[in-house]
């Protein structure tokens, strides 16, 4: 101990011998292919070589009517995505929660590990599962239908234009739907007892105990869950991949930037791999989701009203 | 004990040892290939025929899985890793690496004798001067059908685009089975099951291919946009909810039973003579009238060339010109029923149902998938849009005029010669 308390301190080598591993392993596979990737946008393969272009690429992406219109076909698909995830998943996720929270809940240990096992599952085992659950052909969901009599009611809805996007954005809610109950969860448990009991002395109790109370309690987790989400929503690619393939039928409907960058990048069938309007596409995704944190960072976050306890 | 278990070993490490040697003094070469199910083929039949008929060469097959077989054959050419010969994918893959100077030149190997110039023109320059791999086999379209349901249903195979309709209305009648077994869900199926397979005979094959190419036709010409109309009555016929059966589901559909007809590629013949349990047949794609002159799909689909990078570039030639053989020919149509041979040489065929493909090319002439050459190097590609324009057809959602209306606007916005 005596050692230490000199009056110059050593410079602290231990935190860079700490930090060096995670610093040098996130740079090798997230900050330098970034970077690349965005040098890769700014060059183009002419005759085998790769030449400076500068903004080219971004003109072409944005300006030819031939790249922009899919570009922008899958800038909406993504969004829809996102409204579906924001209407349906953290809504119902924080319910569940709510309800998880209650005291006199039983079992609640079983039915928070049965939301949150889809989490766990991989992609490629949710879209195949769920493209075979919906198939015409050996799809439980025709005959489940069928057993009430309500066998009208189902659609090929992986194949039709008007459903495809919507049915993959709730197989996707399905299977994430336990990150946003578990973090609100976390967080309706931090609230102190003291407060709710301070509302039941008011007499606030039940429903309106949620929504005076804790609801604007949770409101920092709920703002951090919804810029997860987009993250999330605007990166996606695997499951649509693997429910609907490259190409993201039917007629594109269910093309997200992702799949539109694969598709550019690495070819499909006979259209070649373009590795740098890929790179452009894949930079462009980086800027939206870039602009979308700072977004929230700036104007939603700084209002959130955070209460220490 | 210890001691003779000792001298056992070293005595066997010798042996070994001695084998090794002599192998040093011959030559191994190796293939890469994307044909990673044909492994066992390759090992225990094509291979040692090769090596019987060329002692001291020996032949390793390193086939890498389809998805990856054009990203990692690029790297090890780049890097210098890649093996002595190359499968070749068809047209702009193979031109691309032959333009990257990765396949060699051999426009003068003996084997090209051996080959018709359709055959070749998936693996030459534009001007058809060089030939940079040797056309292996190539996949013909057709429908196969479920010869016991038609037994059953008491139908004959049809001959013309009214038969054929006819006898869907038969078999969606009876009720026991779906009639056709295709789905649009993956899109390729659609224009490649659908389009490319009754399309020869509106567009009348290689004229129509060659006349698209020099812009003398276009896709909204009458004989281009009949097939969509066609492919459009296809709809009825198809099963529940075809709209989200892929083309696994419709293989299965067939296989097991459950649809009379499968809108086929001669590629599907091995798996199915494993997976279905019935008889089945094949009939080509029905002419629009009686008596017109019929063109079938015979895609070139496979090749192979030389790695100009080999070091043993001569053993890498006898291998390519044992490929021009009567004796390969026969090995590789045979041991993988539905790929044909490309090479002049008559083939005798063990499966039926590859004999049925096959004898088409008596009757009918040949030609190959129209978007294949040349005109899907733009964008938007033209392939890629056939599925989509071809799933919309059938589905309904796009009119076969509209449809081709869209694919000429695109293939004229790049493509010099239509845009006159």
């Amino acid at each position: 101990m005596g050692m230490i308390t000199t009056r110059k301190p050593p410079f602290k080598w231990h935190i860079v011998v700490f930090l060096a591993p995670a610093v040098l392993v996130y740079t090798a596979i997230m900050i330098f292919p970034m970077i690349d990737t965005m040098r890769l946008a700014l060059f183009s393969s002419i005759d085998n070589h790769q030449v400076f272009v500068g903004l080219k690429n971004f003109k072409t992406l944005f300006g030819d009517p031939r790249w922009s219109e899919h570009f922008w076909n899958a800038l909406g698909n993504n969004t829809w995505f996102f409204i579906i995830h924001m209407l349906v998943q953290n809504p119902v996720g924080i319910a569940l929660a709510a309800i998880l929270s209650v005291p006199t809940l039983r079992f609640a240990p079983a039915y928070r590990t049965i939301v949150i096992i889809p989490t766990i599952l991989s992609f490629v085992i949710v879209g195949f599962s769920w493209k075979l659950i919906l198939s015409p052909l050996w799809g439980i969901a025709p005959s489940m239908l069928d057993m009430i009599g309500l066998k009208s009611l189902f659609h090929p809805w992986l194949g039709k234009e008007q459903y495809a996007l919507t049915t993959l954005a709730l197989i996707s809610v399905w299977q994430f739907i336990g990150i946003p109950m578990l973090l609100i969860y976390a967080a309706l448990l931090t609230i102190p007892e003291e407060i709710l009991e301070a509302a039941e002395c008011d007499g606030l109790t039940g429903f309106s105990q949620f929504w005076k109370i804790k609801l604007p309690l949770i409101l920092p987790s709920i703002g951090i869950i919804s810029i997860l989400t987009f993250v999330g929503n605007f990166n996606a690619f695997d499951l649509i991949f693997t429910a609907q393939g490259p190409v993201a039928g039917p007629n594109y409907s269910t093309d997200i930037l992702g799949t539109f960058m694969y598709r550019t990048f690495f070819g499909y069938q006979l259209q070649l791999g373009d590795p740098n309007l890929g790179a452009t596409i894949a930079s462009t995704m980086f800027l939206i989701i870039l602009i979308g944190v700072c977004i929230y960072l700036f104007t939603i976050q700084r209002r959130l009203r955070r209460y220490q306890f | 004990m210890k001691r003779s278990t000792l001298r056992n070993l070293l005595l066997v490490s010798t042996f070994l040892g001695s084998v090794a040697m002599a192998n040093a003094a011959d030559v191994t070469i190796s293939i890469e290939s994307w044909r990673s199910e044909d492994l066992a083929i390759w090992q225990n039949k094509i291979i040692p025929a090769f090596e019987k008929a060329n002692p001291g060469i020996h032949v390793k097959f390193t086939p890498t899985s389809p998805a990856e077989y054009d990203a990692a054959l690029n790297s090890r050419l780049a890097g210098g890793t890649a093996g002595d010969l190359i499968t070749c994918r068809p047209f702009d893959q193979s031109l691309g690496v032959y333009k990257k100077g990765n396949l060699a030149d051999i426009t003068n190997l003996d084997a090209m004798k051996n080959f018709a110039d359709v055959a070749k023109s998936a693996w030459s320059t534009d001007d058809g001067k060089v030939t940079f791999c040797v056309p292996m086999a190539s996949v013909i379209h057709g429908f196969i059908y479920n010869k016991d349901a038609f037994k059953e249903l008491g139908i004959t195979p049809p001959k013309t685009e009214d038969e054929f309709f006819a006898m869907l209305a038969k078999i969606k009648a009876n009720g026991n089975y779906v009639p056709m077994a295709m789905g649009t869900h993956d899109e390729w199926e659609a224009n490649t099951m659908g389009y490319y397979n009754i399309g020869p005979n509106y567009w009348k094959g290689e004229t129509g291919r060659l006349g698209l190419i020099k812009g003398s036709e276009k896709l909204t010409d009458k004989q281009w946009v009949d097939p969509f109309v066609s492919i459009a009555k296809w709809k009825d016929y198809l099963g529940d909810g075809f709209e989200a059966q892929t083309y696994s589901d419709s293989q299965n559909m067939f296989t097991l039973g459950r649809a009379a007809i499968y809108p086929a590629g001669s590629w599907e013949i091995s798996g199915f003579n494993t997976q279905a349990d019935f008889k089945m047949g094949a009939f080509k794609p029905p002419v629009p009238k009686a008596g017109q002159e019929c063109y079938i799909s015979d895609h070139t689909d496979i090749g192979m060339g030389m790695n100009p990078a080999s070091k043993n570039p001569k053993a890498a030639k006898a291998f390519l010109n044992w490929l021009g053989t009567a004796e390969f020919a026969s090995l590789y149509s045979n041991a993988l029923p539905g790929f044909f041979s490309l090479s002049k040489h008559t083939v005798k065929l063990t499966d039926p149902l590859a004999q049925d493909f096959v004898s088409w090319r008596k009757d009918c002439k040949s030609t190959i998938r129209p978007t294949y050459q040349i005109l899907s190097r733009g964008t938007p590609n033209l392939e890629t849009e056939m599925g989509n324009a071809s799933a919309n057809v059938i589905k309904g959602t796009e009119t076969p005029k509209a449809a081709a209306e869209r694919l000429q606007k695109g293939l004229a916005s790049w493509y010099k010669p239509q845009q006159k």
